[in-house]
């Protein structure tokens, strides 16, 4: 099999894994001419694919050989999908030459379970060891660390990582038991426990005020999959939130279902749930930077799902309708986070102008706030929205126009 | 009257001297006419010398930075936009962080598409593989920005791509980096690059990595316009991948489910036989 044949099949089967993130690492370069490539703390996006997706790392799997039966993968050892591996030196060639020619921002390597956990985690930390290494290679790596894995092992992917992430796979365990039945919820936990721990040990400055080794300084991720079993938003959004809290998480990324060549009977190959899968990172956005919790974001429909029509926080400012208007020249900042329409730079730019004078609806337009949506829950200075913020067809202005239904 | 020559290359630091010297010795916006790349010719050439530095120009931080990249945009009238809120920060020395003023607002708006054409320059850059032997391997590239946008971006070229050679070519403005060196000389027409292998794999990867059961084409052309399209190989594919995106994920359904290859019941029966006897 030559190299581009395994290229397609190897990265045909990491497509599934939402993240390609390149950012918030420890800013690098190569200036000094003994190496290549740079971090500077944005990432990159160097291509988009029509499913609208950045394209910033070269995701592919070392291998998709797995020993694992997992429902929702492709690679499940039930499938009948072609297999490829990869040798060490074709993914460090692919990765440095891609890289020089400026395609991405750096390696996300992922790999299917062969033999063992820990001989998997071996081959691919022999990888990155070789890109930093031998090649001196300074752009981005993000391992995916296999769960079983000893620490070790996961200690040293860290070493040469910027990023690790383990996903859990699925919003509860109950699922992933049912759908992964090879995969153990508490290792998961242990593993992503045992990344936070080692990151903080890092951190710290030993008795000399030496600094420890870096360790994954883009912290880690993982990424649940959307509509395949039967969680609600609501369970979905609590597992995130302690995910945050308890791991230090940088990132959860939620992945739509979506059909995969070869499916299993278990799984229906219904259309990815993609407006869900939209509507839970615009959710997952307003825990982490508006200051909401996650009862307050799911209490608005009785189901525990989010409106799909309307993003989640219009649809909480419409059942809470008695706390606005807010007046922007005197609000306080956490009632301005809450504004539909104003995102946390607006708000940022709001506190900062309104010290030097009052503002106007034409201010806040030239700003940048969406008013179409904020009009009816602000007030400012010759703008009122009088008996608009109550009004009942208030959610039918933003909400798309009722469908009637095929007779046929 | 003060005509005021302003070079291709090197635009930012002739700017800011020249507007320097200008609001030191209090000429007003309305007697400075900001000659950019020499299109006036000899028109409106006048002798009048620019004033002698004066040590007393203060000019807030931001208004600094914020001229430093609205100058490398393209609409011709963005030196005397930054001179005009030059003229009135000095009896409104805190009008920058005003975000309402429509003046400023609209120089904000200036700052943020040349960022934005920086960082798409950033991605969208192609090299190709010169093949020209030596101790530092060559690449070169052609890029069309939309912004003159080209000099302020190679340094991030040169702090990446350190160990190797490479040319960025625009209209405008090429690029060169050679054993270490960053230097600027007029723009070209489109060179002739050789062909690199390394596109085709490129292209299965743009392929491969696509999910047909998610098509967003707005998502995708609107982080990368089609403009970028003509010089970056993976765009090619672009319209087959869309065509036929929606018989990939039916014939996904229609499949029927296959019997798991042989293998697979022996690995999995070793797999729990091994987690009984943990």
């Amino acid at each position: 099999m030559d190299l581009s044949q395994k290229l397609a099949i190897l990265s045909d089967a990491a497509r599934y894994d939402a993240s390609c993130a390149s950012s918030g690492t420890a800013r690098r370069d190569s200036r000094d001419g003994k190496g290549l490539g740079s971090t500077e703390g944005s990432g990159i996006c160097h291509a988009y694919a029509p499913d609208g997706r950045c394209i910033s790392l070269l995701k592919i799997l070392m291998t998709n050989f797995c020993i694992y039966d997992c429902a929702y993968c492709i690679n499940r050892v039930s499938s009948n999908v072609a297999r490829a591996r990869f040798s060490v030196d074709e993914i460090v060639q692919l990765t440095i030459e891609f890289y020089r020619r400026n395609y991405i921002e750096g390696l996300f390597l992922s790999s299917g379970i062969i033999r063992s956990p820990d001989a998997t985690m071996a081959d691919m930390v022999r990888i990155a060891q070789r890109l930093r290494e031998v090649e001196r290679f300074r752009g981005y790596i993000h391992l995916k660390t296999i769960p079983d894995a000893a620490p070790e092992l996961v200690e040293q992917a860290g070493l040469y990582a910027d990023r690790l992430s383990i996903n859990v796979e699925l919003p509860t365990d109950r699922s992933v038991q049912v759908y992964a039945p090879e995969k153990n919820p508490a290792t998961i936990r242990k593993a992503m426990g045992d990344v936070r721990a080692r990151k903080e040990v890092a951190g710290e400055r030993s008795y000399r005020g030496k600094r420890g080794k870096r360790f994954a300084p883009a912290g880690q991720s993982t990424q649940m999959i959307v509509g395949a079993d039967g969680a609600n938003d609501a369970t979905i959004l609590g597992q995130s939130s302690r995910l945050y809290g308890d791991y230090k998480l940088r990132r959860v990324y939620y992945s739509a279902f979506s059909p995969i060549p070869d499916a299993t009977a278990k799984l229906p190959l219904i259309k990815p749930p993609l407006v869900r899968e939209h509507r839970l990172y615009q959710a997952d956005w307003l825990l982490r930077f508006y200051g909401f919790d996650v009862g307050e974001v799911t209490a608005v429909r009785p189901d525990g799902n989010l409106d799909l029509d309307i993003d989640p926080k219009l649809a909480w400012a419409l059942q809470n309708r008695g706390l606005f208007p807010v007046d922007v020249n005197r609000a306080a900042k956490e009632m301005l986070l809450r504004v539909p329409g104003f995102g946390t730079r607006i708000v940022g730019r709001i506190l900062s102008s309104r010290r030097h004078r009052r503002l106007r609806y034409d201010d806040l337009l030239r700003m940048g706030a969406l008013l179409k949506k904020a009009k009816a829950f602000i007030i400012a200075d010759g703008w009122s929205p009088g008996a608009l913020t109550d009004s009942a067809d208030l959610r039918a202005r933003f909400a798309p126009p009722p469908e009637q239904l095929s007779l046929f | 009257m003060f005509t005021v020559p302003l070079p291709v290359i090197g635009t930012d630091v002739v700017w800011r001297d020249a507007a320097k010297r200008l609001i030191g010795a209090g000429v007003s916006p309305h007697d400075i006419l900001w000659d950019y790349g020499d299109t006036m010719g000899e028109l409106f050439e006048t002798d009048t010398p620019l004033p002698a530095p004066t040590r007393r120009v203060k000019a807030p931080q931001s208004f600094v930075q914020l001229s430093q990249n609205v100058v490398w945009h393209k609409d011709p009238q963005r030196f005397a936009r930054l001179y005009a809120l030059l003229w009135r920060l000095r009896h409104q020395p805190r009008l920058m962080q005003d975000r309402a003023d429509p003046e400023l607002a609209k120089l904000r708006q200036m700052e943020k598409a040349v960022n934005r054409c920086r960082h798409k320059m950033k991605a969208f850059v192609r090299f190709r593989d010169l093949r020209q032997g030596g101790e530092r391997r060559s690449f070169a590239a052609w890029f069309e920005p939309t912004h003159h946008t080209v000099e302020p971006t190679a340094p991030f070229f040169a702090r990446r791509f350190a160990d190797m050679d490479w040319m960025i070519a625009t209209p405008d403005v090429t690029a060169q980096f050679v054993d270490g060196n960053l230097s600027f000389h007029p723009g070209q027409p489109k060179p002739d690059l050789p062909e690199d292998a390394a596109e085709a794999l490129w292209g299965t990867y743009f392929c491969n990595i696509f999910n047909p059961a998610r098509v967003k084409v707005q998502a995708m052309t609107s982080e990368m316009p089609k403009k970028y399209w003509k010089n970056m190989p993976e765009a090619a594919h672009i319209p087959e991948l869309i065509r036929n995106a929606e018989r990939r994920v039916q014939e996904m359904r229609d499949a029927a489910p296959t019997l798991p290859p042989e293998r697979a019941e022996r690995i999995l029966k070793q797999l729990r036989g091994d987690d009984q006897a943990e």
